[in-house]
């Protein structure tokens, strides 16, 4: 407790006279409490025209790779192709809220439960994309397991489009719409882990992903569940 | 980590003169200047957000207490310990303390600029516990038993030749240089640690007040995997770190990686708030914050509080004529470059650096590229100035200013003695127009000519124009 009461006594000794000028104007607690609670936002970007389009051209640019899907029953078929053509095996693990996706028709042998070191392929939803950057944003949970976007060295994140927003101010407060409070790990994700600390040479597959996969798909409310 | 910024001088001759290290630093301009140059135009008014991101960041240096306390109380109210520590002992201690506490064996860490302020990794071998440096750079320090150069980019000094032989000596496999290969053996080697560790320990990019979140931007995964996968979980940040809301994150993150790497976001942006809930299946069941002060209380107040704003992009060092020659070494402690010119000597005291706020050459692009508008050159001319008031120039240099003031006050005997310089000047060039040696300037004219003066003194020039 001492050092906590020594750091915070400099703290005040060191700013006493702006304090005190503050709160003769009577603004100080109030100002505060102001931004706290109106959050302002500070100068935006130009809003794109399209959010999917804008969304695709930056992920595309970040290295991760897009395909759109048709309906949801056409995912394991879309990713058993993009599996193959990569030579990847077709085998992995999924969020609970895929579970039912026709995977082992298409020829997948999906599981549902959290990653651990020795899976490939992780598929998760996604709470909602960034049209301004190209990123997935992933919030933490019991069914939403933060380990299956990162173990693994392909990950697939199926994404409806009416979850792209513009930026991520935008992102904040469809969060706060949805939710109380962040969970224990909001994480944005914007194309497979990458390190330039050799020669400064971009080298993609960290600690993290290889690759990166967005599946696009219209109206697909059975990965909203996850939210 | 021991500051030996009393040597810059000696240090500095030996950098330039290594031919390796030069060629390294050559790849850091080309890759992270060009980089920034690149991708800063897409922010929509530069000038604009930069002057919020100041503001963002004054807001909260002018009322350090109040975002602190919201800080510790939001953050407190989600499960996680809030620490406070006045020196780079106290987090050691701490440290070992919680390491103690959990019976934790093996760290993994991710890269924290101020965990090397404390010297943290000794500290936690001394008392038993295995750490782990997993970001590569620091990793591939932590085998070369090196310190970083750059708070980005800490391994910039070294090519892939030299790393291809540490990896080849200390994991016994087949020499390769070939930088994908390199990446992937380092992840083999360590992605054990990340699944065996007890504890997980990060610095904090940024500390949201609102939330009591810990921000981190990574782009190798490996700040994510330290702060998902072991029980225990111990982030370690400055006082300084704090920030409003997450809207004024954001501001922030606009310039962070566009300013440090030249991406518009790093690859991932992780907030991390509270420990994992009982139902979930991963996430650290213990999380602890550590709030470092070590000198930066002093600042507040004082007329070198805006170096407080620093959120650490690096883009004052990349730019940075005499970085971009001497590399981050040379500096003797943990941060280099303009902005370690500056907090070196704050938090260190003067005396144990009094060379740094003169490796400067006032040219001001630091000051241009800074995202939250430090006037840095100006920062350096006060730790100057207080240099001269506290009597620790040198005796001739104490002179030369002083007769200079002198002449300064005396327009006459200015303008006669500039007279009578001017001409000696142009009869010693000779024919050539050019003087080989400049007396008490030896190691500036060793490698270049001096031009003479063009025969007649400003004033007199203006003189004639005047009468024309």
């Amino acid at each position: 407790m001492n050092a906590r009461d020594n750091i915070l006594g400099k703290i005040r000794n060191a700013q006493v006279r702006t304090n005190a000028q503050a709160a003769a104007t009577g603004l100080h607690t109030e100002t505060i409490n102001r931004h706290l609670a109106q959050h302002p936002r500070g100068p935006q970007p130009v809003p794109p025209d399209n959010l999917l389009a804008c969304f695709k051209e930056r992920a595309l640019k970040l290295s991760s790779d897009v395909l759109q899907a048709a309906d949801y029953l056409e995912v394991p078929t879309l990713l058993m192709h993009y599996l193959s053509e990569k030579k990847l095996p077709a085998r992995g693990v999924c969020w609970p809220s895929l579970a039912e996706l026709p995977w082992s028709a298409a020829g997948l042998d999906i599981q549902s439960r959290p990653a651990n070191d020795q899976d490939l392929l992780g598929v998760t939803g996604a709470f909602c994309a960034i049209a301004e950057t190209g990123t997935l944003m992933m919030l933490s949970g019991t069914e939403t397991p933060a380990t299956t976007s990162l173990l693994p060295e392909t990950h697939v994140a199926v994404l409806d489009p009416c979850r792209i927003v513009a930026t991520m101010e935008d992102a904040w407060d469809l969060m706060r719409k949805e939710y109380k409070q962040p969970p224990r790990a909001v994480n944005f994700i914007s194309g497979p882990s990458r390190t330039a600390d050799i020669e400064q040479t971009v080298t993609l597959g960290a600690h993290g992903p290889y690759r990166v996969l967005v599946i696009l798909v219209p109206f697909a409310e059975i990965t909203n569940d996850a939210r | 980590m021991q500051n030996t910024s009393i040597n810059f001088k000696r240090q500095v001759t030996i950098k330039l003169a290594d031919v390796r290290l030069q060629n390294a630093l050559s790849r850091l301009q080309t890759r992270f200047v060009g980089g920034r140059s690149a991708v800063i135009g897409e922010i929509n008014d530069l000038q604009e957000t930069r002057t919020a991101a100041a503001a963002i960041r004054d807001l909260v240096l002018n009322d350090l207490e109040h975002w602190l306390l919201h800080f510790e109380q939001q953050a407190t109210a989600r499960g996680a310990v809030v620490h406070w520590a006045e020196t780079g002992d106290d987090v050691n201690r701490i440290v070992a303390d919680i390491a103690a506490q959990y019976g934790v064996r093996t760290a993994a860490k991710s890269k924290s600029m101020v965990s090397e302020e404390c010297g943290l990794n000794d500290a936690l071998e001394q008392v038993g516990v295995k750490v782990m440096e997993t970001d590569l750079g620091e990793y591939i320090l932590q085998l070369a038993h090196e310190a970083p150069s750059h708070i980005v980019a800490p391994v910039v000094h070294k090519n892939k030749e030299e790393i291809a032989d540490l990896f080849a000596e200390k994991h016994r496999k087949p020499r390769t240089t070939d930088i994908a290969e390199l990446c992937r053996e380092a992840r083999e080697i360590l992605r054990p640690t990340f699944i065996n560790a007890d504890m997980g320990i990060s610095g904090a990019n940024f500390l949201v007040a609102e939330t009591g979140s810990v921000l981190i931007v990574t782009n190798e995964g490996n700040g994510r995997l330290v702060t998902t996968l072991p029980r225990v979980h111990v982030a370690i940040t400055g006082i300084e770190k704090v920030v409003p809301t997450l809207e004024d994150v954001t501001t922030l993150l606009r310039l962070l990686s566009r300013s440090a790497t030249g991406q518009s976001i790093t690859n991932y942006v992780s907030v991390l708030t509270g420990k994992k809930d009982h139902a979930d299946h991963d996430g650290p069941e213990h999380f602890h914050i550590i709030l470092l002060d070590n000198g930066r209380s002093s600042l507040l107040g004082s007329e070198m509080q805006e170096m407080l704003r620093c959120i650490r992009c690096g883009a004052c060092m990349n730019h940075c004529p005499v970085y971009q020659n001497i590399g981050g070494h040379a500096y003797g402690w943990v941060y280099p470059g303009p902005m370690g010119s500056i907090l070196t000597p704050l938090l260190g005291g003067l005396e144990a650096a009094p060379d740094l706020p003169n490796a400067s050459t006032l040219c001001g692009a630091c000051a241009v590229v800074c995202p939250v508008k430090i006037p840095l050159p100006d920062l350096l001319r006060k730790l100057r100035q207080r240099q001269m008031d506290r009597g620790m120039k040198s005796w001739q240099e104490t002179l030369m200013l002083k007769a200079w003031a002198w002449l300064a006050l005396h327009p006459m005997i200015y303008a006669l003695t500039t007279k009578i310089g001017v001409r000696l000047m142009c009869l010693m060039g000779g024919k050539e127009k050019l003087l080989h040696t400049l007396p008490g300037a030896r190691g500036w004219s060793d490698g270049r000519d001096f031009p003479v003066p063009a025969g007649l003194t400003f004033r007199e020039l203006y003189q004639q124009g005047k009468h024309q």
